[in-house]
């Protein structure tokens, strides 16, 4: 379990966000602790994605804090709270098609080391560049393509490069969401597996659809349905909780 | 080490051929053709620089005009202050005119690049459909004010009556002027290609590809965009200079939508996002305007045709055509 007394890396308190009527964040409170992983799982429409979007600053909410690291992240962009450490994944591949898996990664590592307003250095005879990227892409294990366009990988494959991306950022806590989504039994696997030792780098806020990989690799879970936390505890806490089991197990309870 | 590619191979061939043609003229005593070549150098330039925005960064801008213009007028505006001996500004300062190239170039590329900053800094914010129409409205902006504006001439423009000077080199000879032109386009492009290559050129093209991915790795599109439309806006104007001095003649046509649209035309015929692609769209445009226009006054007309062809079958203009689907590394 988490040491309750060191600090939280995420902490959202109070969190509220409306479309309309739709009350798709209603109060959430949720904390990431360092060297977790913390599983959100909900049915469709539950408000997972809105949540980490207004984590990741595509979203503002409503009212209520998002803190990282101590600092509030109230009126920081994207682009801002990536710099800040927040390493996130889409739940629909977000890369650039044109370019290869490696000049994708080389964007990420880019960002990571100085500054973009370099006119002049061709890129890829920018060594450090090329093999940063080229050593994300071996954790992943794409190397052997990483000179195909993106557009032209594999979903699987898009969803390593993904996570590659997010990896060469040396993010302070990472945002998956739905890393397994599409993936087939077996590259599921590797993934939690390969998601399992990630936690070690950084705490991991996991929004999943498989259960076998959360209950594989959660440390806590929380239970979201229209938008509220109805359970948060550990793997065994969630599994005997019987309003998890009715609201979303979708077990008959007797 | 140059790779030579299709591609480059296909850009050495038409730079040579650019080079050449003045020579040619002269060789059979056609000076008219030296001043068509002329002319395609410099709209060349523009082209130049609207396809690091249009198609490097995706910013379909349709206000370039400006831009060419304020290049010309800085040229016109200098060149007649000097040439009738009346300061610009006489209080607090005296400010005179000068005839001197260099100057104002860097005065195009100055007023140019701080008209697109803030030009940029309001139409960025939009995008697709948007930022087409804001780039325009900016654009017809600036023309109107041209065409009531009287103290240059307004509607009826400004002559300059003599060439602007560069030491070394007699501009009022059509083949030195020629070469000029030729070198800044050799300069603009080997500077796009530079561009295009470095780290600023990735973080662009991936914030036309996916502006979400480009700031989920921590890079903000809107800078990145910004400075584009600036560069891009200065390399403009430095044509407009040019063509300005090459017809010794400044107008609110060079400010006016037609001029946006003829500099995307280039862009477009010639392959966005391709090197050489607005040496070959302005070259075909001049020779389409000079073969047909002799014939008939409709030669828009086939232009239009051709323009047609090549977004239809040809989507990566003359240049894709001939040299393939561009490769990225």
């Amino acid at each position: 379990m988490t040491d309750q007394a060191t600090q939280p890396v995420l902490e959202i308190s109070e969190l509220y966000k409306s479309f309309g009527a739709l009350k798709a964040t209603d109060g959430v409170n949720l904390t990431l602790y360092p060297g977790e992983i913390h599983a959100l799982i909900g049915p469709n429409g539950a408000g997972k994605s809105t949540l980490i979007r207004q984590i990741s600053g595509e979203y503002p909410p409503d009212s209520g804090t998002i803190r990282f690291l101590g600092q509030d992240l109230a009126g920081l962009g994207v682009a801002d709270r990536a710099q800040l450490g927040l390493g996130r994944t889409f739940q629909v591949s977000s890369l650039a098609l044109e370019f290869s898996a490696l000049r994708n990664v080389m964007l990420a590592v880019q960002a990571k080391s100085g500054s973009s307003f370099r006119f002049f250095k061709p890129v890829m005879k920018d060594r450090d560049l090329v093999d940063g990227a080229m050593k994300m892409l071996e954790k992943v294990g794409l190397q052997d393509r990483a000179h195909i366009p993106a557009a032209e990988l594999s979903h699987g494959e898009r969803r390593q490069l993904e996570i590659a991306l997010a990896l060469a950022l040396k993010p302070k806590a990472f945002l998956l969401d739905e890393p397994m989504a599409g993936m087939g039994p077996e590259g599921s696997k590797t993934l939690t597996g390969f998601l399992g030792g990630l936690r070690d780098q950084a705490p991991i806020l996991l929004v999943e659809h498989d259960m076998d990989a959360v209950f594989a690799l959660a440390d806590r879970i929380s239970v979201l349905v229209y938008g509220r936390v109805v359970a948060t505890g550990t793997v065994d806490e969630i599994r005997g909780n019987r309003i998890v089991r009715e609201a979303y197990l979708g077990e008959e309870t007797s | 080490m140059v790779r030579l590619s299709k591609e480059n191979g296909l850009n050495c061939v038409l730079a040579l051929a650019l080079l050449a043609a003045p020579f040619v003229a002269t060789a059979l005593d056609e000076p008219f053709y030296i001043t068509l070549a002329t002319r395609v150098a410099i709209l060349a330039i523009a082209g130049v620089g609207l396809n690091l925005a249009l198609g490097l960064g995706g910013l379909v801008s349709f206000g370039h005009a400006a831009f060419f213009g304020l290049g010309g007028y800085a040229a016109g505006i200098l060149a007649s202050h000097a040439l009738n001996y009346e300061p610009i500004l006489s209080s607090p300062f005296e400010l005179n005119g000068t005839t001197q190239m260099l100057v104002i170039w860097f005065v195009a590329l100055l007023v140019s690049g701080l008209a697109a900053l803030l030009i940029g800094f309001f139409s960025l914010r939009t995008s697709g459909v948007y930022f087409i129409m804001i780039t325009l409205a900016f654009a017809q902006m600036i023309y109107y004010f041209a065409i009531s504006w009287p103290a240059y001439g307004g509607e009826d423009g400004l002559s300059i009556y003599v060439r602007n000077v560069l030491p070394g080199v007699n501009t009022m000879d059509p083949i030195s002027f020629f070469m000029i032109a030729f070198v800044l386009l050799m300069l603009v492009i080997l500077f796009s290609s530079m561009i295009k290559n470095s780290r600023f050129g990735a973080a662009l093209q991936a914030a036309r590809q996916n502006d979400e991915r480009l700031a989920t790795v921590g890079i903000h599109p809107f800078g990145i965009r910004l400075t584009t439309f600036v560069i891009s806006a200065m390399i403009t104007a430095l044509s407009g200079a040019l063509f300005a001095d090459l017809n010794r003649f400044v107008s609110p046509d060079m400010l006016a939508w037609h001029m946006s649209g003829e500099i995307m035309v280039f862009v477009i015929l010639g392959g966005v996002g391709r090197l050489f692609g607005p040496v070959v769209g302005a070259a075909l445009f001049i020779l389409i305007e000079s073969v047909f226009g002799g014939i008939s006054e409709y030669w828009m007309f086939y232009l239009g045709l051709v323009l047609l062809g090549v977004v239809l079958y040809a989507r990566g203009g003359v240049i894709g055509f001939l040299a393939g689907k561009e490769k990225h590394d």
